[in-house]
């Protein structure tokens, strides 16, 4: 359909003459005397002033800066065996003490630090490409393709996601690669459903259908517009994502399937110290301090993130 | 209602088809075959071991007797231990790990709407924000971490409890509470949302003007609507009990299917492995399609066929 741009202008030739000033100064009315806020502006005001949220974020800084310097703080390395010095207690020589085949516990402790990190974040960016990609058609084309690919995400669903996790693991043999695809195969389908979501609510807006009217493709529509504005919820969903990845990685290495040795891993570490755990307890206590600080973190920071995005959501 | 639950039992069926068949590939991808690790096995032997097994056949004819075993219920037989079969392991370990998921699962919905109805009733007191606390615990504490901590406190240092084995009840303590910390967790957070939801439903006030009393109010009008969301928890509630039991079972010492499982995955059995996800993976999806049907059938407000705009 093509609509004339003809106006009556182009008809009826009118000159400037035609034209009086009006004697009202209409930007005296609308002067905004307080400068305005943009939602992400707020939003973070909101967040800034959630104590828990924010001694949260501290904490996490504080963990990914360790598990970047954490291991060159100690002039001992993760992996050298030092079978004279097993299983010492915690001391001014090794901060966290020793495992049982001599190897430094806090070099060890922030290189778990590590491969939890860039686990539970690869895999929620990978989820969340996927996620958005797939979610967006099935809301934004909707009818029958949405329906189809709807079913599609619901049976892989319905497949246990650690069962899948396990058998992929077993099959092509643990890797830092194998573990954080294999986190990947069903985690996807959560953010899907959320980007299809906030498709279906935000495609039939006003402003949708003025680019729309404006003549832009729909790709351009989907990007600019749509995902632009499910920002919130995408990113508090991709926020939540990071600890669920990380636990299912501490399972898997729990259960022996986790990066292999030397490589520190905290579910190996606490599996690893559980068997000497009544006479060498720090040997867990400090993989499973981190583990559940860094869970707790994640945890309360997207709750918070969530409450400043959508405060009506707020309970 | 017939239609919807006919439904989803198809989705069930499709579902177990797709999980069999990957399973089925997954084994197939695996490189050499299971009698690699066999020493020097001469050439005659090894074809007979490979017709016995069925091995000898294409693939798509492989895939089909698979199939048809496990219509039948047979899982095949371990690669390990050469004459268990994999259906009768499982059906003796099983009973253990149903046990401890039963009063797992139990324990999680009374303690987990306890917490959460105590929290809602005291919205933003002391109460809400202590429950809101164990949930945010419940949720970030590792159950491994969490079975640790319990073994050395109770176990190691105050020697109440023993600190392994399933043999008297006391012995359920730690490992029920360790299995539940994630569902109590959950629960206690989706009941106290939708309590407190309902608590500013108008029927709630209607209830007040007519001069019931609140504890009438409570059982009658709050809890009944407060718990529905609950319901749909139950699916991945069953998931959480299956997949927690790897490591509670691992980490009590209990021999029940969770624990063989973990000992396949380091045996590398891969037809025991198999066999025992296809088995989760069944009780699972049922899990999955009694919530599903259960929901329909307790919340008048779903007419079953709009369940597709609620996901949404």
């Amino acid at each position: 359909m093509t609509t004339s741009h003809s106006s009556p202008a182009d008809e009826r030739a009118l000159t400037p003459e035609d034209f009086r000033k009006a004697n009202v100064n209409e930007h005296a009315a609308e002067t905004i005397e307080q400068k305005g806020l943009s939602a992400w502006h707020e939003a973070w005001l909101r967040l800034l002033g959630n104590r828990v949220a924010m001694t949260a974020l501290v904490f996490l800084l504080l963990i990914i800066v360790m598990a970047i310097i954490g291991p060159m703080l100690t002039p001992y390395d993760y992996y050298s065996n030092n079978l004279d010095q097993t299983n010492l207690p915690p001391s001014a020589e090794h901060w966290f003490g020793t495992d049982d085949l001599g190897r430094d516990m806090f070099a060890r402790t922030w290189m778990g630090a590590r491969i939890s990190l860039i686990v539970g974040f690869s895999a929620a960016i990978i989820n969340l490409v996927i996620g958005v990609i797939y979610g967006g058609v099935m809301g934004y084309i909707g009818g029958r393709l949405d329906e189809a690919m709807n079913k599609i995400s619901e049976i892989i669903y319905s497949v246990p996601d650690l069962l899948v996790a396990i058998l992929l693991v077993v099959v092509f043999e643990p890797s830092l690669g194998t573990i954080i695809l294999a986190l990947c195969v069903t985690g996807w389908i959560n953010m899907s459903w959320i980007v299809r979501g906030q498709m279906m609510q935000l495609k039939n807006q006003e402003y949708a259908l003025a680019s729309r009217s404006l003549g832009s493709s729909g790709m351009r529509i989907l990007f600019r517009h749509l995902l632009p504005n499910a920002m919130g919820p995408i990113i508090v969903t991709l926020t939540l994502a990071v600890p669920t990845a990380i636990f299912s990685e501490a399972v898997l290495s729990f259960l022996g399937l986790g990066v292999q040795s030397p490589a520190a891993s905290w579910g190996t570490m606490i599996n690893d110290a559980l068997k000497t755990m009544i006479i060498y307890p720090w040997r867990l206590a400090f993989p499973a301090l981190f583990i559940s600080l860094m869970m707790l973190c994640f945890n309360l920071f997207g709750d918070g993130l969530r409450d400043a995005l959508d405060p009506k959501m707020k309970k | 209602m017939i239609r919807y639950s006919l439904t989803k039992l198809f989705y069930l069926v499709l579902s177990l088809w797709v999980l069999a068949s990957v399973t089925f590939l997954l084994m197939k991808a695996i490189p050499g075959d299971p009698f690699m690790s066999e020493k020097a096995v001469p050439p005659e032997i090894r074809a007979r071991l490979m017709a016995q097994y069925g091995l000898d056949k294409p693939l798509y004819e492989q895939y089909f007797v698979y199939l048809s075993n496990l219509a039948k219920g047979d899982l095949g037989i371990s690669m390990k231990m050469q004459d268990r079969e994999v259906g009768q392991t499982i059906r003796d370990a099983f009973p253990y790990s149903l046990k401890l998921g039963i009063v797992s699962i139990i324990v999680s919905v009374i303690i987990g709407i306890a917490l959460g109805m105590v929290a809602a009733l005291r919205h933003r007191k002391l109460l809400d924000s202590a429950s809101m606390v164990i949930a945010v615990l419940g949720v970030s504490v590792p159950s491994f971490v969490l079975a640790s901590f319990f073994q050395y406190i109770f176990g190691v240092k105050l020697k109440w409890l023993h600190v392994v084995g399933l043999n008297g009840p006391l012995d359920y303590i730690m490992p029920t509470l360790a299995l539940s910390a994630l569902p109590i967790a959950f629960i206690a957070r989706l009941t106290r949302s939708s309590m407190l939801e309902v608590l500013t439903a108008d029927y709630i006030k209607t209830a007040k003007a007519k001069g019931l009393s609140s504890g009438a109010i409570i059982r009658r009008h709050v809890l009944r609507n407060g718990i529905l969301p609950v319901v749909t928890y139950l699916g991945p509630l069953t998931a959480n009990v299956v997949t927690g039991s790897f490591i509670i079972e691992q980490i009590f010492g209990i021999g029940g299917l969770g624990k063989i499982f973990v000992t396949s995955i380091s045996n590398r059995d891969y037809s025991l492995i198999m066999g025992i996800t296809l088995f989760y993976g069944l009780i699972l999806m049922c899990a999955r399609f009694i919530t599903d049907i259960a929901y329909g059938l307790i919340d008048p407000r779903i007419t079953l066929v709009s369940r597709k705009e609620k996901a949404a």
